[in-house]
């Protein structure tokens, strides 16, 4: 075991010697540590917020597919899925989406009593009238519209309409309802042009999580035009976006993976005079190839843990404390009025260990061989020169 | 092909060991063809200088496998939510059938990767590479079992589609399931508890004995209660073990416990039983080995160790599989 430490403090004093050798290669190493690590992080903070969000989403979504295009669901439907067995509720959802040019953002449009359980009131109430709306967190800071205030959107036919603000509101996950603007349900119907009797989906509650799968068949066989979505599917739908989205940028980032252990194996191989010099002294007072080895081994080591470790830190400053400005763009998709994303931080062991096998068993398959190459150095021939 | 950064690791994982594998085996067969220990010539003396390089290719490439074996565990577990059916591991290896063949494999490179770095070891230290042409042939049959673990592997995540409907735990380990996994788990654990603590204990004896006697005979017993005590602790798990940690008398998969809810505890469960019975089995493997004469001195200390090291643990799996059925709240008559 003392054997084994001196060599380690060998290892450090030898690094200490080289100093820009070594941190060049840390921080080269640690960058790439820090650009798996940020993927990784974010991937999973925005599956956690997805998860979130679908907390409160209904157990079934129907919508109305005519060739393969979703269309508006006449309400009719509700009716006849009402009457299953099996099935708590059904709601009529009206929602859509209107462009706000003076501020190049996207709204979502809402009506005000469907889907909107987990929404937490910071300031006035939901709208009550045709004229009154009330606006997501996010949308009121944009526009600076509060309570009191006006807004005016572009309905179905383009005619600027005004709204009266009589509420904001935001929820526990800041994805769902930044961009939302909430109107009364005959009002949001007018809004987005929808045709009379129809909505644009119907949320439908079930009592029995078992029943989920039976119930979309039954709707399916009922109405064959229909579309029934489960929450697990949406939840799993997201999960396989998001890990592919994640796996896509680590693919992209292979190519510098490569060049990180193409620098690592170059810096390994290229010793320098006096280096080889110090090798053929320490085998020439005794020290074997093994002893060398090991020594080249804790080298390793020490510059490993030392960038996993930066690289780590780096990454939660990146995801945890900035919000990943980097990589959010890429891995979430993009919308002007995208909530900041405030992750809480965590570490999971599995996502330090995927990192390592990314980045650390690259660096060490490329400086094995390098380092044999510098422990077999003759004593007899360096001192010679 | 599913994009997750633990398949990624993997295929990089598997890409690095079999790179490292076939170098190694390339610099391997110019050994075995012109090693000559009486030879004082530069080509010799070179070989000899090249034997470090192969054992520390091994040594890095058998500390990634074990790292690769837990990361798959993991990463199959971490799937399930992919899949349909799924609810752990079992159910994201049924979404494509080679996946138990990886398993399969790693767990053939598990095994047999320490007792080629044991050979290794007392080559090496002999001083005089008494064992160098055993340690590269071994390394010829260990490069394609590296090569079929690195295609399954790509076979496998490559066949892997999300849409797949699979069939979990809940089936292949099922009481009433008509497979070899559902009949273990139909043992009773009245019947399995006492088979396991009977094997446990010779194991443990035989383990002592051959720690303290020189004799062949010690270590040759120890050798062959080892597959034994492999076999009968996997069938403890399946059958009662699993079901204790659970609290749930229906529920056998072993693959669960690997999971958050119980505490990971099958990581220690597992490794442990996997290293107690490889260290145990290779003093009496490696007999012939040993008795050489110029390996004699050099093999007693590394027997000691192994030996020690299979006690011990083996000691913590016992502790681990104990542990629910002493401080569990689920009674005996409902396992």
């Amino acid at each position: 075991m003392r054997r084994h430490l001196k060599l380690l403090d060998f290892a450090l004093a030898s690094l200490r010697r080289r100093p820009l050798k070594s941190w060049g290669l840390v921080v080269v190493y640690a960058f790439t540590v820090a650009v798996v690590a940020s993927v990784l992080l974010l991937t999973r903070a925005i599956r956690e917020e997805a998860a979130q969000i679908l907390v409160a989403a209904p157990e079934l979504t129907v919508q109305r597919v005519v060739g393969g295009r979703h269309e508006p669901i006449p309400l009719s439907y509700g009716d006849a899925i009402r009457g299953l067995p099996g099935v708590m509720g059904v709601e009529a959802r009206f929602w859509g989406y209107t462009y706000d040019a003076v501020t190049d953002s996207t709204i979502t449009v809402m009506g005000a009593s469907e889907g909107l359980q987990g929404l937490e009131m910071i300031e006035g109430r939901l709208p009550t009238t045709a004229t009154e709306c009330a606006v997501g967190a996010g949308v009121a800071e944009m526009w600076g519209a509060g309570t009191g205030g006006e807004v005016i959107l572009v309905d179905a036919e383009s005619t600027g309409v005004p709204y009266e603000v009589v509420g904001v509101f935001r929820a526990p996950s800041e994805m769902l309802t930044n961009d939302l603007v909430t109107m009364t349900s005959v009002e949001a119907a007018v809004f987005l042009g929808l045709p009379d009797g129809t909505a644009t989906d119907l949320a439908v509650r079930i009592a029995n999580p078992n029943e989920v799968d039976t119930v979309a068949a039954k709707i399916k066989r009922a109405h064959p035009d229909s579309r029934p979505i489960t929450r697990s599917e949406v939840l799993r739908t997201y999960d396989a976006v998001f890990h592919w989205r994640s796996g896509m940028m680590l693919a992209v980032f292979s190519g510098a993976l490569v060049a990180f252990a193409i620098l690592a194996w170059d810096k390994a191989t290229g010793l320098s005079a006096e280096e080889r010099r110090e090798i053929g002294i320490l085998k020439a007072i005794g020290w074997d190839t093994a002893d060398v080895l090991e020594l080249k081994v804790w080298e390793g080591l020490t510059i490993s843990l030392t960038s996993l470790m930066l690289g780590l830190i780096a990454a939660m400053v990146h995801v945890f404390v900035l919000g990943a400005p980097l990589l959010v763009p890429v891995l979430r998709g993009w919308s002007v009025l995208f909530p900041e994303l405030r992750p809480a931080p965590f570490v999971d062991p599995y996502m330090l260990f995927a990192i390592a096998f990314l980045t650390v068993v690259p660096y060490v398959a490329a400086t094995v061989a390098p380092s044999w190459k510098a422990a077999i150095t003759d004593p007899d021939e360096v001192v010679r020169g | 092909m599913i994009l997750h950064a633990g398949v990624l690791g993997l295929l990089v994982g598997g890409t690095v060991i079999v790179a490292l594998m076939l170098f190694g085996s390339l610099v391997g067969v110019r050994i075995l063809r012109t090693w000559n220990p009486m030879s004082t010539s530069e080509e010799q003396l070179i070989l000899e200088r090249q034997t470090y390089l192969v054992s520390v290719l091994v040594a890095v490439a058998l500390w990634i496998e074990i790292g690769s074996a837990l990361l798959f565990i993991h990463t199959v577990d971490d799937l399930h939510e992919l899949f349909v059916g799924a609810m752990c591991a079992t159910g994201t290896l049924n979404a494509n059938p080679v996946g138990w063949w990886v398993l399969a494999a790693k767990g053939a490179i598990v095994l047999l990767f320490p007792i080629w770095l044991a050979v290794n070891g007392l080559d090496q230290r002999s001083g005089s590479f008494p064992l160098v042409r055993l340690k590269y042939g071994l390394l010829l049959v260990l490069t394609p079992l590296a090569v079929a673990d690195l295609s399954l592997q790509i076979a496998y995540f490559g066949g892997l589609q999300p849409d797949i409907i699979t069939s979990c735990c809940g089936a292949l380990f099922s009481e009433s399931s008509d497979t070899v996994t559902g009949d273990l788990a139909a043992i009773p654990a009245v019947l399995a508890f006492p088979v396991f603590l009977a094997v446990s204990l010779l194991f443990l004896a035989a383990v002592g004995w051959a720690r303290v006697s020189p004799r062949p005979i010690s270590r040759i017993i120890a050798a062959v209660l080892s597959p034994v005590t492999l076999a009968v602790g996997v069938v403890a798990v399946i059958s009662f073990v699993s079901v204790a940690y659970y609290e749930l008398p229906t529920h056998h998969c072993p693959f669960d416990l690997f999971q958050s809810g119980s505490a990971f505890v099958g990581y220690p469960l597992m490794f442990s039983l996997v290293a107690a019975v490889v260290l145990a089995a290779m003093p009496g493997a490696l007999l012939m080995v040993t008795q050489h004469p110029a390996l004699r001195d050099v093999a007693a200390g590394s027997e000691r160790r192994w030996l020690t090291g299979a006690a011990a643990a083996f000691t913590i799996f016992l502790v681990v599989a104990i542990w629910p059925l002493v401080f569990g709240n689920l009674a005996w008559e409902s396992m």
